[in-house]
């Protein structure tokens, strides 16, 4: 029987088992949902006004001086991300590819029972998420393009420590007094939560950490609590924008 | 009972399928759906038609043979096998869709019979444990503790039916193979292959074509065993384990 084992260790050698891809598509989530929070957090500074945002702005790019250079956590931070957007992304491509291939064929007339709407949308909610990652990315890190008017500097000089920091503020403030940029980002966070409210009882249930009903109930919590807090904080601020309780 | 059946016909392994109705005029609520399938064959056998094509062994829920997805449903609507679902589930004027297991793990070899010795080749590969032949030990001379006893024992209720497959929108064999994995790896008897029958039982699965597991739970729902999800968090487990004891 080895033998016939070891044919098939040839073809999948090349390409690991549906398990092992999907341990790494768990744990590169686990690190997104680490990095969601985190970002939440920073987010919400703004409703504390300009100092408040670009001081967090700027504390991000001197974490970790001096033994750090200038922005070297956030370099490192981006890199870490990036390596576990191409993991996550990867790894769900040929996953995806092998259960259509696993069912060429469809059936007439299928009912689902326990299925919901934010487990059959992992995938395709995952490429709308990507699509606007690269959005987002464009929009406020990369061009830094204002689809409101006017310019703003890319750093401003703190006005106690008189120190040149960072100077995201305006062109967020700026962004979100547009509807339409609200309105993708509130379906972003929609996608986004839907994302996480499967994707993290899933990873939990990848790793094989949910073997007791409690700790499978814990777990599915778990999802709904982060995809909710996710969600509400990150579209907090633009919404507080938008209606004017932040910025001008 | 006045009953519509839509059924999946296909003359062979190659041949290409299409779906038949026929009507069926002297249903009774107390017939098993098979029962209603074989009073059908005799209508078309005495029309001259070739009968349609399906697995039953034991006709008692017990021997996991008979398989149908029924309504969109691996066998049907009740947490039971084909075999033991009755026509009082339907109400009279119902329209009955009936196609096989859909997995191309699984081939259809002619209607609603499919090819499932893709389960005993990932049987072959782990679902086993090594005891010496003659005559039987005693059976108290291991003692196993009662929670994992019954654990073993509630996953050891897998027929094998393929209903989990049927039911997965990966078409993944994760609960049959989780089923198996936590049977075997709860008892002591169990133990010197443990770690060597997961790496073996997901290298055969994947060889065999069949998807991964998306945590959605349709398997669990579609078990007429009842065989619950955190199986599957075993298997992960298992195998995260048997990674870093194994070599290959």
């Amino acid at each position: 029987m080895r033998g016939y084992f070891d044919c098939f260790r040839e073809e999948i050698s090349t390409n690991g088992t549906t398990l092992a891809y999907k341990y790494s598509m768990a744990l590169a989530g686990l690190l997104f949902v680490f990095y969601v929070l985190m970002h939440m957090y920073g987010n919400l500074k703004i409703l504390w006004g300009a100092e408040a945002f670009n001081g967090y702005a700027h504390h991000l790019r001197i974490l970790g001086e001096p033994i750090l250079p200038y922005e070297g956590f956030l370099w490192l931070f981006r890199l870490l991300l990036l390596a576990a957007l191409f993991v996550h992304v990867g790894l769900a491509l040929p996953l995806w590819s092998r259960a259509n291939k696993a069912r060429s064929t469809r059936y007439v007339v299928k009912r689902t029972v326990r299925a919901t709407f934010a487990s059959k949308m992992m995938r395709w909610g995952g490429v709308a998420l990507l699509a606007f990652i690269v959005f987002h990315l464009l929009q406020f890190t990369i061009l830094k393009f204002n689809v409101g008017s006017g310019q703003f500097p890319d750093t401003v000089v703190d006005p106690t420590t008189h120190e040149t920091i960072a100077n995201p503020y305006p062109l967020v403030v700026s962004s979100f007094q547009v509807w339409w940029v609200v309105l993708i980002y509130a379906l972003a966070m929609f996608a986004l939560a839907m994302h996480l409210r499967h994707g993290v009882w899933s990873a939990g249930q990848t790793l094989g950490l949910t073997g007791t009903p409690a700790k499978a109930r814990a777990w599915n919590l778990a999802g709904i609590a982060i995809a909710a807090i996710v969600s509400i904080g990150f579209i907090v601020p633009p919404l507080a924008i938008l209606f004017g309780l932040v910025g001008k | 009972m006045r009953i519509t059946l839509n059924v999946h016909r296909q003359a062979g392994p190659s041949a290409p399928g299409h779906m038949e109705t026929y009507q069926l005029d002297d249903v009774t609520p107390d017939m098993s759906f098979l029962e209603m399938l074989d009073v059908l064959n005799e209508n078309l056998q005495d029309d001259g038609q070739e009968p349609i094509a399906f697995d039953s062994d034991c006709r008692e829920g017990i021997c996991g043979t008979c398989g149908m997805v029924i309504n969109g449903q691996p066998h049907g609507p009740e947490v039971t096998t084909t075999c033991q679902l009755h026509m009082r589930s339907f109400r009279d004027g119902d329209t009955i869709t009936v196609e096989p297991w859909r997995a191309d793990a699984f081939p259809v070899l002619r209607d609603l019979v499919v090819d499932r010795t893709a389960f005993d080749r990932i049987i072959q590969a782990g679902g086993f444990i090594s005891v010496n032949t003659g005559s039987a030990p005693e059976a108290h001379s291991v003692p196993v503790p009662k929670p994992q006893a019954d654990r073993a024992f509630e996953a050891a209720t897998c027929i094998g039916c393929g209903a989990c497959v049927a039911a997965c929108p990966n078409a993944a064999g994760m609960l049959f193979m989780g089923a198996k994995v936590t049977h075997l790896g709860e008892l002591p008897q169990g133990q010197p292959e443990r770690w060597s029958r997961v790496i073996d039982m997901v290298k055969a699965h994947d060889a065999e074509g069949f998807g991964g597991c998306t945590n959605i739970g349709e398997c669990a729902a579609a078990c007429p065993k009842e065989i619950p999800l955190d199986v599957i968090s075993q298997l992960n487990a298992d195998y995260r384990k048997a990674r870093s004891k194994v070599k290959d």
